[in-house]
């Protein structure tokens, strides 16, 4: 197909604005699938996502509209996402924009209009939903087009729902958006803007051809990375997967590489002929780290295997999934795990429990943060609070941007929560008379635990929030380490700021004196920075533990209680001479519910 | 074997189920005691041969025993076979002269008489139906009848109970100078109308209970009583050993043959306990047979666990030879640092093990400890 008549582009919007539902449309108006085959959102493959209502793998699928080829290429709907959708956009010369005509612009869909304008996009402004009873589409007009600099009366208004506007999108994506004007006679080229694992045919990468042209059985490099393949089959999904043999310039599809690994081919990194090799790479690749860690430890120790099977399978799929074994005097055996974000967290924790029937337990999560000890010229990464050095030279921790719209009654709301969470105010700009949008600069470790919560529960639900890391920040960062019966415990150890520190101490220690049962003899526990002890509190040795009446009758039963107090014993993790149960190492999860 | 040499005797009956109890009783039926009373001696004659000839001790126990009707319960007493120490347990509002001068006569030696406490408010709390004076008359008219060997059950952490009304209650004991004191602390069972109607003071009370069983074996070790097992004191008197002789049986670990319904009894490595229920245990003892029972093998192993369980309530060393596979060597390490056990080394007996003072408080959290 000539590149005239190619158009790619995606659907970016605020969750739940429509866009998984318009994706569903153009399939049904295009007929690449028919309304009785139809189910409902076929770009979401896996049931967490359709019931989250977020779309994790980005695919693309081919349709025809009016003799021509479009590609529409999904992208992840999520914020720890952002360099996959970043990428995604990057295969596109376009992209519609979705805004729900009742709520206005809102944080996404800010966040993915800035990602769209910085990769050179054409964007179409769309208000969705207008059949509903309280759709202002006028007054989302006017955001939209305030947003990208357009005219209201250029913004097209829908409802994917009722199929209302979906031919004029479609006939806006060819009208309005640029063909591709790679080079078909250069050397090829294509941007890998995701990927996915095939049990049987290993990785799939999802491509977007930039210049010249790839054929089957044609050996590959990915440049970045350096790895080398065979393109095993080349093709498109309409929806289906349909085997093409080639992909020329302009042109979006799947290569079937039979790499067993999915981290040798990473988003963002560029494919190229090794017969006559593109001198440069596509720009943009970056290599994603992961900055959200826990420690993730099977409840049952026998489940260790189960749990290291489960992982080494959902990181075929997500490269950016980390893992690595770790041992915690007070867990076990588990796995200490990075993610992008949260999110990301979340959904791979929900994924273990229901696609693995794994029981977990979840450690406070925290972030990644760089470390100098002193004399040393080199830094050091520490994923586990436990393994920040004593003495440090300087310690940085990542740092966010964070892009919070609310109406102007909860202005004050959320800046007393970003004022609370070391959060340094950045801008402030009335979207309309009602709305505001405030940025402020946060530390990712004040949000990992329950901001979205506080967020929400403060703006009785209203506030929209979205972030972009901005890179490392120096801070007054101390480890504050818990001692139970005199014996520190890792899995306890939390990286705090200095001010915040025997505040939190405080209430971990009180809290652990709720969790942990009274023993044969005083249990102390202390918080303590170094060896100076900030907290402390003693759980009273128990005074009496035994049952009074056994004679003739009842030494059966007698002999079975003893043996659930036995079991009950068994159950918990030893400390040194201390009963800890499991539900205590938890405790600093809940912590900052405490926090004013 | 020579046979067990303990027998207990379940009488199940009582004028009134204190809301608190959880033995087997049966309210009144006093249409049945006679029937009762015929399966019971039935019951003896069918397992007479696990018993041995001369029997230490036998303890006929409730229920109300003497609630039961003079003659049915004569004629129970009448069939006993000879025994060193024959208790029997009474309520003092069942305390009569003639009462007494009948488990005299058949050949009673010990009564355990059932006061739990003398605070007016507290007897209407456990639906007791004697009060202070009854059960001071009740040992006055032992006395009278010779019985040298009496002992008081009482019960703490009763709703509503004070350490105030817990010292006026061991006053009230020691006043009247018996050879043995079991004191209790209330158990209440979930799902008895006791716990349901007294929820949240039984809380308190069970927080409150941490110090009383403190306090209870404080004072009466302090008035000369011996504390000889976890819930048992008896009086130090010259040569005279005034421990249970019944239950110490079961706390070494011996042999012993319950009949009655719902009777438990441990014969080697059998155990069985008769169904709780009166109308089949009649009818099959009538027809010959044995009454219905639940049997549990007891592994050597069991066995064992037992031995130390029960062994350990006592203030007598544990002999090790026999149990030391049932004990965690590292554990019984860790109780001796935390000063919770001691080993004692005897020459003649070989090594034991034995808990302190404050491990026997712990006795259970220490023995959990202490088994493998």
């Amino acid at each position: 197909m000539p590149q005239q008549r190619i158009r790619n582009f995606s659907i970016i919007a605020h969750i739940d604005h429509g866009k998984s539902t318009l994706a569903d449309r153009i399939l049904e108006l295009t007929h690449a699938v028919s309304k009785r085959e139809m189910r409902e959102q076929v770009l979401d493959s896996m049931d967490l996502e359709r019931e989250r209502g977020i779309t994790i793998k980005a695919q693309a699928v081919r349709v025809e509209w009016k003799g021509h080829q479009l590609n529409l290429i999904d992208t992840p709907g999520h914020v720890d996402f952002t360099y996959e959708v970043s990428r995604s956009l990057q295969a596109c010369e376009g992209a519609l924009l979705v805004v729900d005509a009742a709520q206005g612009t809102q944080a996404q869909t800010l966040a993915n209009a800035y990602l769209a304008i910085e990769n050179d996009l054409e964007i179409v402004p769309l208000v969705n939903k207008i059949d509903l009873p309280q759709a202002d589409p006028d007054a989302a007009s006017r955001e939209i087009a305030d947003l990208i600099g357009d005219t209201p009366d250029h913004v097209l208004r829908i409802s994917a729902k009722t199929g209302i506007g979906v031919e004029d999108v479609l006939d806006a994506v060819v009208e309005r958006i640029p063909p591709p004007n790679g080079d078909p006679d250069a050397p090829a080229r294509a941007l890998i803007f995701d990927s996915s694992y095939d049990e049987y045919r290993g990785v799939v990468a999802f491509v977007r051809v930039v210049d010249g042209s790839f054929s089957t059985r044609e050996p590959l490099r990915a440049m970045a990375l350096g790895t080398r393949f065979e393109a095993q089959e080349l093709g498109f999904f309409a929806p289906t997967r349909t085997d093409s043999r080639t992909l020329t310039a302009g042109e979006v599809g799947y290569v079937i590489t039979g790499l067993k690994d999915v981290s040798k081919l990473r988003v963002g990194d560029t494919l190229t002929s090794e017969r006559r090799p593109a001198s440069e790479p596509v720009p943009g690749y970056k290599d994603v780290k992961p900055m959200v860690f826990a420690g993730l430890f099977p409840t049952d120790s026998d489940d260790y295997p189960e749990l290291r099977d489960a992982l080494e399978k959902l990181k075929l799929n997500d490269a950016a999934l980390f893992y690595e074994p770790e041992t915690s005097q007070a867990l076990g055996f588990g796995f200490r795990c990075g993610f992008l974000g949260l999110l990301h967290m979340e959904i791979v924790r929900e994924r273990l429990e229901r696609e693995f029937d794994l029981d977990l337990l979840v450690t406070a999560p925290n972030v990644a943060y760089r470390v100098k000890p002193p004399n040393q010229e080199a830094w050091r990464e520490v994923h586990t609070p436990s393994d920040l050095p004593d003495e440090i030279e300087e310690v940085e921790e990542p740092y966010i941007k964070a892009s919070i719209i609310v109406p102007k009654e909860f202005v004050g709301a959320v800046m007393e929560l970003n004022n609370d969470r070391r959060g340094r105010f950045d801008h402030l700009e009335y979207l309309s008379e009602e709305r505001v949008h405030l940025t402020y600069e946060l530390p990712l470790a004040e949000i990992v635990l329950d901001y979205y919560d506080q967020l929400k529960s403060r703006t009785r639900g209203y506030a929209s929030f979205d972030y972009d890391l901005v890179g490392f920040r120096p801070g007054k960062l101390v480890r504050v380490d818990v001692l139970v019966g005199g014996e520190p415990v890792d899995a306890l150890s939390l990286i705090v700021h200095r001010d915040f520190a025997y505040e939190r101490g405080r209430a971990l220690v009180e809290r652990l004196r709720e969790e942990i049962p009274r023993q044969m003899f005083d249990v102390p526990i202390q918080a303590a920075i170094g060896s100076r002890v900030i907290a402390r509190e003693t759980v009273k040795a128990r005074r009496k533990d035994v049952l009074s009446k056994c004679y003739g009758g009842d030494i059966s039963r007698k002999r079975k209680l003893l043996e659930k107090q036995k079991a009950g014993k068994k159950r918990m993790k030893q400390v040194g001479m201390v009963e800890v149960p499991q539900e205590a190492f938890l405790a600093v999860l809940n912590l900052n519910g405490d926090r004013k | 074997m020579s046979g067990a040499r303990h027998l207990y005797v379940h009488l199940p009956f009582c004028a009134h189920r204190c809301g608190y109890c959880d033995f087997v009783t049966l309210v009144d039926r006093v249409d049945q005691h006679d029937a009762y009373a015929t399966a019971l001696v039935a019951e003896l004659a069918l397992e007479r041969d696990v018993l041995a000839q001369q029997l230490e001790t036998v303890f006929v126990g409730g229920g109300t025993p003497t609630f039961t009707e003079p003659h049915a319960l004569a004629r129970v007493l009448e069939s006993l076979p000879p025994a060193n120490e024959v208790t029997v347990e009474a309520n003092p509002e069942t305390v009569t002269p003639e009462l007494a001068a009948l488990l005299r006569s058949h050949g009673v030696n010990r009564v355990s008489l059932g006061a739990q406490t003398f605070r007016a408010h507290l007897l209407a709390a456990l639906e007791r139906r004697a009060d202070a004076d009854t059960i001071r008359r009740a040992v006055g008219v032992l006395r009278t009848a010779g019985f040298d060997n009496v002992s008081l059950d009482l019960i703490y952490g009763i709703p509503g109970q004070s350490v105030a009304d817990l010292d006026a209650d061991l006053d009230d004991a020691l006043a009247l100078t018996p050879e043995h004191i079991s004191a209790y602390e209330l158990e209440a069972k979930p799902g008895t109308r006791f716990t349901y109607s007294h929820g949240e003071e039984l809380q308190r009370q069970a927080d409150a209970m941490e110090t009383y069983f403190e306090h209870v074996v404080d004072r009466l070790t302090g008035a000369g009583y011996r504390w000889y097992e976890t819930a048992n004191f008896c009086r130090r008197s010259g040569d005279r050993d005034l421990r249970s002789r019944h239950n110490l049986g079961y706390w070494h670990g011996r042999d012993y043959l319950g009949i009655g319904i719902g009777a438990v009894s441990t014969l080697g490595e059998r155990r069985w306990r008769n169904a709780p229920r009166l109308a089949s245990y009649i009818a099959a003892l009538a027809a010959g047979e044995a009454p219905p029972r639940e049997h549990e093998p007891l592994s050597h192993d069991v066995k064992r666990r037992e031995r130390v369980m029960l062994g350990l309530r006592l203030d007598e060393p544990l002999e090790l030879s026999g149990v030391r596979a049932a004990l965690d060597v590292a554990a019984l390490a860790r109780m001796r640092t935390l000063g919770l056990a001691e080993l004692v080394h005897d020459a003649g007996a070989g090594d034991a093990v034995r808990l302190t003072p404050r491990g026997r408080l712990l006795g259970g959290g220490v023995t959990a400890e202490l088994l493998t």
